[in-house]
C-alpha cells in the first residue's frame, strides 16, 4: 500500500535524536510568571484580576474576549504583581498578567470524574471552553470553536495530529509514549460530540514505537484507528494531514469541518481529557529544549507563564554560546533575541543553535530552477509569488493564489540561490490579511 | 540588553543545494561528452573549448567589474562557454569561437540583467548567431578525423548511415554532440543528482519520435528513428539545453508543453526544412514562448478546482 502522504514537502535533518529518549521531567517555575492575554488566535482575553489580588493554581485570571477567544488561568498560587505589556516570542509586546509565585501551589478545587462513559455530550464543549484550551501545536486556534461546527453530524473524521513533522521537536512523541491513555481518552471524548465520526490517530512512520503503542491502546476501539504517515515535512500541516488521511482537499478559505474533519494536536487532546476528566484547566504543556547549543536536551512539563530562562536552566544551560534561539521548530518557529519571554499555550520548544546558517548566506539571483514549485505543499509558484510581493504587485499575488501559502518554509529551505521566499510571501500575506480585517 | 541573539524570519535551516553547486554538477556531467569530443576530434577541440570558456568567463568578469557585481563565481559562465564549445565544429576559427562567447554572455545574458534574466539559452543563441553570420565555417564538418557530411545530412539525402558509430560518436558533427553514450552518462548523473528531471527531455524526445515516425517517410522503422535520435544535437539539446532552468517554464505542466513544442519544432525543421539540423532553432524558439506557456499553465493551488473556481464554504 502506498504510504499516506501529500504532494510536495521536504526531508530536512530532523535532530530528534537529541531529545527523544529523555523522559518528560517536571520543572517548577521561578518567582515571577507572566500570562499574556493573547495566547491564541482571536480576541484577547480580558483580565479579571487586579494588582494585589491573591490567586490560586487553576484560578481564571482572564476571561474570553469573545466566541473566538479563550480564558487564561494561573498555573501557580501567589499575588498579582502587575498587568503590563511584556515581550512575547514573536517579538511583539502583549498585555500580560504578572504573578508573583508564593511556591505554595495552593489549588482551587478541581472536580474530577472517574468514568469517561458517564460524561455527557453537552458538557464537553463548555468544559473545553472554560479550560482555555487552544490548538497547542503552534497555531493556537481556540479548541471549543473547532469542536462546535454548524452540523456536527456531518463530521466523518476526528483526526489526532500526531505527525510532529517539525525537526527537533519531541514533545508530542514523549506524550504519546508516556500518556497514551490520556490521548486516546481525549479523542474518545471529542468523538462523543460527533455521532458519525471515526477517530484517527495519524502518526509519522519515524515513530514506530508510538504507532504500535497506540494500536495496542485502541485495539478494542472499533471507532478509532491508527494510521502511519510517510515522514515528510510538513506532514502535520492541517491541510496536508487531512489530505493524507482522507484524500480530501481544503484551501485557505475553508475549515476542516467543510470536508467533514476535525483536527487536533496531541497535546490539545490530552488537555481536553484533563479538562473534562480531571477538571483541570490548561495550565501546563510539554516543551522540548534542544539544539546543539543545549547542554542536556530534554522534554519538560512546564507551567504556562514560566520563562524560557527557567527551562533552559533545567536543561543544564548552554553547552556553547548559541547564535540563534528559536521558539518552536527550525522550520516555522520564531527567532527570539532574548530568553526573558514567557512560555505560552502554544510554545512547543526552545531550540538553541550554535550556528545561524541563514544569516551567513547571501541571496543570489533566482535561476528559475523550480525546486520551490516541486516542494510547495500549497501547489503554488513561490518564486513568482515572492517576486510579486517584492514588487508589491497585489493583483498578481492574489490571482496566483498568494494567500494559499501556509508559510511552512519549504521553498526557502530548498532554494539554491538562498532567496528568502517564505519571508517575502509572508510579509505580503500579512498586509493582505490586515486589509481584509478593515 | 547586553547580549542579543540573531533573529530572522523562518525557516531557520537551509538545504545544502547552491547555485554554483548545480552549475558545477552540469560541468561535471558534460565531462564525458567533452572528453570524447577531444578524443574524437583531436587537440584542436581542446583549443576551441578553452577559447570559448575563457571568452565567456572573461566577459562575465569584466562586465561584473563594470557593474560592480562579481557574478563569475556562480560558474554559470563556465557552463555557457562549455556548452557553446560543444556546439561548434572543431574546424571553426578560434576568433569566431571567442566572438560567440562574448555574444552569449554580453548580449544574451548580461544586457538583459545577468543570471536568471536571459530569455534565451546563451550558448544556443550564440550558436545561432554564429550560424547566421558565418554559415560556411559553422557547417564545415570536414576535419582530420572525418571528411564528408554529418550522419543527419546523409540520412536526409537518403544515404546509408552507420548506426553503431552514431551511438558511440565516431562521426562528423560538432565537438560535443556526436556520442550518445557520453551524453547519456552525463544525463544520468544529472538525473540521479536531481539537477534535471525527465519531464522536458522525455516529452521532447517522445514527441519528436512520433513526429518523425508519422512524417519522416520511413514510418516507425526502428533504424531510421534511432538514427534520427542519435544524430545531430538532439540528445545534447534535450538533456543539457532544453533543461536550462532559466529559459524553460517553471510550471510543471508548462514543462511538458515546452517539451512537446520542442519535439514538434525539431521534427518540422529536420523533416520539412532545408537543413538536416533543427534542435538549436527549436529550443531558441521554445525559449521565446516560455512566458506565454507559463501564463497559461500556472498551477491551481491545493484545494481549488481546476481553473481557479473557488469552492465557497
Amino acid at each position: 500500500m502506498a504510504k499516506l502522504t501529500f504532494i510536495g514537502g521536504i526531508h530536512p535533518y530532523d535532530g530528534k535524536d537529541l531529545s527523544k529518549d529523555s523522559a518528560i521531567q517536571n520543572v517548577l517555575p521561578g518567582n515571577e510568571l507572566a500570562y499574556p492575554v493573547s495566547q491564541h488566535i482571536g480576541a484577547p482575553a480580558k483580565p479579571i484580576v487586579a494588582k494585589g489580588d491573591r490567586v490560586l493554581v487553576g484560578q481564571k485570571i482572564a476571561e474570553a474576549g469573545g466566541f473566538v477567544s479563550a480564558p487564561v488561568h494561573s498555573s501557580v498560587s501567589g499575588t498579582v504583581k502587575s498587568i503590563e505589556p511584556r515581550r512575547v516570542a514573536t517579538g511583539d509586546m502583549v498585555m500580560s498578567i504578572v504573578i508573583e509565585n508564593d511556591s505554595l501551589y495552593e489549588e482551587v478545587g478541581f472536580s474530577a470524574r472517574t468514568s469517561l462513559d458517564a460524561v455527557k455530550r453537552e458538557e464537553i464543549v463548555g468544559l473545553v471552553r472554560e479550560a482555555g484550551i487552544v490548538g497547542m501545536g503552534g497555531a493556537g486556534f481556540p479548541t471549543h470553536v473547532k469542536l462546535s461546527p454548524k452540523e456536527p453530524e456531518k463530521i466523518d473524521y476526528v483526526i489526532a495530529n500526531c505527525a510532529e513533522c517539525e525537526p527537533y521537536l519531541t514533545s508530542d512523541y514523549r506524550r504519546m509514549l508516556e500518556e497514551p491513555e490520556k490521548l486516546v481518552g481525549g479523542l474518545k471524548l471529542i468523538l462523543k460530540l460527533f455521532p458519525n465520526a471515526h477517530g484517527i490517530l495519524a502518526v509519522e512512520d519515524n515513530k514506530p514505537d508510538c504507532i504500535s503503542l497506540l494500536k495496542q491502546y485502541t485495539k478494542d476501539e472499533p471507532g478509532i484507528s491508527v494510521k502511519a504517515l510517510k515522514t515528510k515535512y510538513p506532514q502535520g500541516g492541517e491541510r496536508q494531514l487531512i489530505y493524507a488521511v482522507t484524500g480530501r482537499r481544503i484551501n485557505s478559505t475553508m475549515l476542516p469541518a467543510d470536508v467533514g474533519c476535525v483536527v487536533n494536536n496531541v497535546d490539545t487532546m490530552v488537555a481536553v481529557y484533563r479538562a473534562v476528566m480531571e477538571g483541570r484547566p490548561l495550565m501546563e504543556r510539554i516543551v522540548t529544549v534542544t539544539g546543539d547549543a543545549v547542554a542536556n536536551p530534554a522534554n519538560f512539563r512546564v507551567r504556562i507563564g514560566s520563562s524560557y530562562e527557567e527551562i533552559l536552566a533545567a536543561a543544564g544551560g548552554f553547552r556553547e554560546q548559541p547564535e540563534k534561539i528559536i521558539c518552536g521548530g527550525p522550520m516555522m518557529g520564531f527567532a527570539m533575541f532574548g530568553l526573558n519571554v514567557a512560555i505560552t499555550k502554544t510554545s512547543t520548544a526552545l531550540l538553541a543553535l550554535t550556528k545561524d546558517e541563514v544569516s551567513a548566506l547571501e541571496p543570489g539571483p533566482c535561476i528559475n530552477c523550480g525546486r520551490c514549485v516541486e516542494v510547495c505543499p500549497g501547489r503554488v509558484v513561490p518564486s513568482r509569488l515572492a517576486d510579486y510581493a517584492a514588487h508589491f504587485d497585489e493583483e498578481a499575488f492574489l490571482a496566483n493564489y498568494g494567500m494559499e501559502c501556509c508559510e511552512c518554509g519549504c521553498c526557502s529551505f530548498v532554494c539554491p540561490a538562498k532567496r528568502p521566499l517564505t519571508q517575502q510571501i509572508k510579509s505580503m500575506r500579512k498586509i493582505q490579511l490586515s486589509k481584509r480585517k478593515k | 540588553m547586553s547580549e542579543l541573539f540573531k533573529v530572522s524570519s523562518n525557516p531557520h535551516i537551509r538545504s545544502k543545494a547552491a547555485t554554483n553547486g548545480l552549475m558545477l554538477a552540469v560541468v561535471i556531467a558534460l565531462m564525458p561528452a567533452t572528453g570524447f569530443g577531444i578524443y574524437n576530434f583531436g587537440p584542436r577541440a581542446l583549443a576551441v573549448i578553452a577559447v570559448t570558456i575563457a571568452s565567456t568567463v572573461l566577459t562575465e568578469y569584466f562586465f561584473g567589474f563594470y557593474n560592480r557585481k562579481l557574478s563569475v563565481t556562480d560558474l554559470s559562465a563556465v557552463v555557457t562557454g562549455l556548452l557553446l564549445a560543444l556546439n561548434l565544429p572543431v574546424s571553426i576559427p578560434l576568433w569566431m569561437a571567442a566572438l560567440g562567447g562574448v555574444f552569449a554572455i554580453l548580449v544574451v545574458k548580461m544586457l538583459f540583467g545577468g543570471l536568471g534574466q536571459n530569455f534565451m539559452n546563451p550558448a544556443l543563441a550564440a550558436r545561432c548567431f554564429l550560424l547566421i553570420s558565418f554559415p560556411t565555417a559553422m557547417t564545415a564538418f570536414d576535419c582530420d578525423a572525418y571528411t564528408g557530411a554529418t550522419p543527419l545530412a546523409l540520412l536526409k539525402s537518403g544515404e546509408p548511415v552507420n548506426l553503431l558509430n552514431m551511438v558511440t560518436g565516431h562521426t562528423a558533427g560538432t565537438i560535443g554532440e556526436t556520442s550518445v553514450i557520453a551524453i547519456a552518462v552525463g544525463a544520468c548523473l544529472l538525473l540521479v543528482l536531481g539537477v534535471i528531471d525527465l519531464r522536458i527531455p522525455g516529452s521532447y524526445i517522445a514527441t519528436f519520435v512520433i513526429f518523425a515516425g508519422l512524417f519522416g517517410g520511413h514510418g516507425f522503422e526502428p533504424s531510421y528513428l534511432a538514427a534520427q535520435l542519435s544524430g545531430g544535437g538532439l540528445m545534447l539539446g534535450a538533456f543539457f539545453m532544453a533543461t536550462d532552468y532559466v529559459t524553460r517554464p517553471i510550471t510543471i505542466r508548462g514543462q511538458y508543453v515546452f517539451g512537446v513544442f520542442l519535439g514538434l519544432m525539431t521534427g518540422i525543421f529536420r523533416i520539412f526544412g532545408p537543413g538536416a539540423e533543427g534542435v538549436s532553432y527549436a529550443i531558441i524558439l521554445g525559449n521565446l514562448l516560455v512566458p506565454l506557456i507559463e501564463k497559461y499553465t500556472m498551477p491551481t493551488a491545493f484545494g481549488y478546482r481546476k481553473g481557479g473556481v473557488r469552492r465557497e464554504k
